[in-house]
């Protein structure tokens, strides 16, 4: 017998483990009409090398059997989302994911809305028959009310199970997409219009225009418990009936990223998209302005533990960078770690600061050798804590409601009322460590920690040079 | 070239020099500087950064993009690592080499965001459907961040395999000063597997499925041998476990905990030492069966004993049953890390001190 050959499809199937030419499908399922005709319009268009299929969970799984290029199987629902990889790997690449009623439209819907949303540059092919027919005719979103599937055995009821998904017209909400359209395949005529639209839908991804959504109504006579005439009857009285044919959009013309239109008067933004500045490798990326030595390891040097807090404004985490930053200077091995999610959010911020001459073990500092507190609330948490032969310094605003553990140095350093002295409210911190720089008890050289209270403010330099002046000032009040 | 980071910024510079050249992900607290910094650093380098709408999404689009033959990633922490599991399920059974790096928080549930090693099952033992594992590496720095993230690409691209970055919320916060690589990978070649869009690829195909049970148990007989093969791959670290009566055995941000109370036992004149898996899939079993031999052993973790479960399961597989019996375990959940104060009391019970 002679072989009729196929275009874009294997002359035999051996993706299915078999030598055989018989496809899985049902006879008359929508399903094969399609298989055929996306081939076709992938083979005629000498896309075939070009072409990455992504496959879905459901009847259309093993359509990598069939067509003659790339495939990958995706994850049920999650067609689009690996599309959405795919194209963005490959963007040079013709991707089409191929889905069905519960794939697209149940468990799916999400990610595909949100590729359609985002105009990811794929084609997806939705095949709706009403139903699930890889698991055994249950219902779908797309369900017909009054529908007998197995689990809406007395019809569908919209009242329990709501209405038909209409995903064609959900889909055109959307600003991205270039191209929606519905066809069927329930007859001859229908059948040269479907092939005309997936023809499109390859032209629009040949072109990398943008997201094309091709839903195609397909016979499912097994489900439908019809035979194959009647059940394209079905789909043709029925589901058009519910589901209109149509183009929906070809803008074709558009990429889908224009700056969005609307009906309304126009919104006068300064908000805009910049540029993305380009480098050339993660070197250039990466470098730094001043190269900073790795730590060296110096056992004589002995560990010391910081904690800072106070009211989230006031500058604790970059007091606490700024004591590291110093430490970096000074060649020891740094580690800064700051209070974080909800903890930052209810007004309150800490942050702890490790520095030492050997490889920090443990980052959690349970008992500091210097406590700095900006506030009341954080002086009454942390005091306790700290080590004996350590150093509390606190913001002479904060009443003393007790004292610290015996052996515990307390200092009361009027750095809020300094800082506003000064005209400078915001730098308090800088009054703070200008504390820490005259008692000595960082243990880190008075020139790194000017060195990096001034590398503090690199974006605002004449800043640095105003810090460095009041932190001088400050200590000179000592 | 030296550069104070977080840990979480440190993942993206390493993936950068590993030659990723895609990132998807969807933020949560405490991984979202990861995020942050491929949205920055990606575009800049002309790579693609993908906000994705959910982390099932992530992981779906991670297969796309593994599947079309490219080194892609993402980061998340508990609840979305929990959802990534069916697509990370899906990478093994296609054998697409990805890095999911996460950082673990305090659970089950929505838990909080503080320090947590409650992951430890899914992210050790594959945590999704089916006999699948996954590469599994454990950091305890920045600068460990950063080269684990490299060696986790690396391992992903000769296994075939996903592969885990396993941190934590303290780590991925904590600022340390990192060495940044001499130079960037150069990408792999997959052309053999992947679907690229290319004349030399059109007959690939990537999936999952085997309908066939035979073909199904022949797969997975490979993927089983495959992971036996791993453990030439397996890594592990001492610090003064040469002369110890007592092994502490630790991985991430514990085993930092370890050291210092390692430190201090030893200054009280109390021989300790630590043991610390780097990979926890392969699990370094050899080595630690050479460094717990007749030694009292005690793991720090933060979870509820899940890795002192694998540690005693090591220990037994390796023929060392009695020291397996007897491994003990000082641990804090919820987010609360073991204090150096409270493992060194654990310590000295154990000793008898």
């Amino acid at each position: 017998m002679k072989m009729i050959e196929q275009k874009g499809m294997y002359q035999k199937f051996p993706r299915s483990g078999k030598d055989t030419r018989v496809t899985h499908y049902c006879a008359g399922c929508g399903h094969g009409i399609v298989n055929k005709l996306i081939a076709e319009c992938c083979a005629e268009m000498g896309l075939q090398d070009r072409t990455v299929f992504v496959d879905p969970v459901g009847c259309g799984v093993f359509t990598y059997y069939y067509w003659d290029a790339a495939h990958i199987s995706a994850a049920h629902g999650r067609a689009s989302a690996a599309a959405t990889g795919v194209c963005r790997a490959r963007p040079d690449a013709v991707t089409i994911a191929y889905q069905g009623d519960g794939d697209l439209g149940a468990i799916g819907f999400n990610n595909a809305f949100q590729a359609a949303s985002r105009g990811e540059k794929f084609g997806c092919i939705f095949i709706n028959n009403s139903l699930y027919g890889m698991t055994g005719g249950q219902m779908a979103p797309t369900t017909l009310e009054g529908e007998k599937t197995t689990t809406t055995p007395f019809g569908r009821d919209p009242a329990l199970t709501g209405h038909p998904l209409h995903v064609c017209e959900v889909f055109n909400q959307l600003q991205a997409p270039v191209y929606i359209a519905r066809v069927s395949v329930a007859d001859t005529k229908r059948i040269m219009q479907c092939k005309q639209a997936i023809r499109r839908m390859f032209e629009i991804q040949q072109a990398h225009k943008g997201y094309a959504l091709l839903e195609i109504l397909a016979p499912c006579p097994t489900n439908f418990r019809l035979d194959p005439l009647k059940a394209a009857e079905f789909c043709k009285n029925e589901m058009e009936a519910e589901f209109p044919l149509g183009v929906f959009r070809d803008a074709t013309e558009s990429t889908g990223h224009e700056p969005r239109t609307t009906n309304h008067e126009p919104r006068t933004t300064t908000l805009a998209v910049n540029p993305v500045p380009q480098v050339a490798s993660c070197a250039e990326l990466f470098a730094e302005k001043e190269a900073v030595p790795p730590a060296e390891n110096d056992p004589s040097v002995h560990e010391r533990r910081f904690k800072f807090a106070g009211y989230g404004g006031q500058g604790i985490l970059s007091l606490g960078l700024t004591v590291a930053e110093a430490a970096r200077f000074e060649r020891r091995h740094t580690l800064w770690f700051p209070s974080y999610g909800p903890e930052q959010r209810g007004g309150s911020a800490s942050c702890s600061v490790v520095v030492s001459g050997t490889p920090i073990g443990s980052p959690t500092v349970e008992h500091p050798d210097v406590l700095v507190c900006m506030n009341q609330p954080s002086y009454e948490r942390f005091v306790d804590d700290v080590k004996r032969g350590g150093t509390v310094i606190v913001d002479a605003t904060v009443p003393i409601t007790r004292q610290p553990p015996e052996g515990v140095k307390l200092v009361q350093w009027p750095a809020l009322k300094m800082a506003e002295d000064f005209g400078v409210p915001k730098a308090a911190n800088t009054m703070m460590l200008a504390a820490l720089k005259k008692l000595g008890c960082t243990g880190l050289s008075g020139e790194n920690l000017e060195k990096a209270l001034v590398a503090s403010f690199a974006k605002k330099p004449a800043l640095g040079v105003k810090n460095l002046e009041l932190l001088r000032e400050a200590e000179s009040r000592l | 070239m030296t550069k104070f980071v977080k840990s979480n910024e440190a993942v993206v510079i390493g993936a950068l020099y590993a030659g990723c050249d895609l990132y998807f992900g969807y933020p949560i607290t405490p991984a979202s500087e990861i995020a942050h910094g491929a949205a920055k650093w990606f575009p800049m380098l002309g790579r693609t950064f993908v906000q994705a709408e959910c982390e099932t999404a992530s992981v779906n689009m991670m297969f796309g993009a593994a599947g079309a033959g490219k080194l892609c990633m993402t980061a998340t922490s508990g609840p979305g690592f929990s959802l990534m599991q069916e697509g990370i399920s899906y990478l093994a059974g296609a054998e697409l080499p990805a890095v999911i790096v996460d950082i673990n928080r305090a659970g089950p549930g929505l838990g909080n965001v503080y320090p947590e090693q409650s992951d430890y099952t899914p992210a050790v033992k594959g945590g999704g459907h089916g006999n699948y594992q996954t590469f599994t590496l454990a950091p305890a720095s920045a600068q460990e961040m950063c080269d684990f993230t490299i060696k986790a690409f690396q391992m992903a691209a000769k296994w075939r395999t996903p592969a885990i970055v396993f941190a934590d919320g303290l780590q991925g916060q904590m600022m340390e000063t990192v060495k940044l690589p001499e130079a960037e990978l150069p990408r792999p070649d997959f052309s053999e597997w992947a679907a690229q869009g290319e004349a030399k690829t059109r007959q690939n195909l990537v999936k999952s499925i085997f309908l066939d049970a035979a073909a199904q148990e022949v797969f997975n007989d490979h993927l089983q041998r495959k992971y036996d093969d791993m453990a030439v791959d397996a890594m592990a670290d001492t610090y003064l476990a040469d002369d110890a009566d007592l092994l502490i055995v630790a991985f991430g941000i514990a085993s930092r905990v370890a050291r210092t109370t390692v430190e201090t036992l030893r200054r009280k004149g109390m021989k300790a030492g630590v043991f610390r898996p780097i990979t926890l899939n392969p699990f370094p079993r050899e080595q630690l069966a050479a460094a717990a031999k007749g030694r009292k052993i005690m793991t720090i973790e933060l979870d509820a004993g899940q890795f002192a479960d694998d540690v005693r399961l090591n220990l037994a597989k390796a023929g060392l049953g009695a020291e397996s019996a007897n491994v003990m375990m000082i641990h804090r959940m919820g987010g609360q890390v073991v204090t150096v104060d409270d493992a060194v009391k654990a310590a000295k019970m154990i000793l008898g001190k």
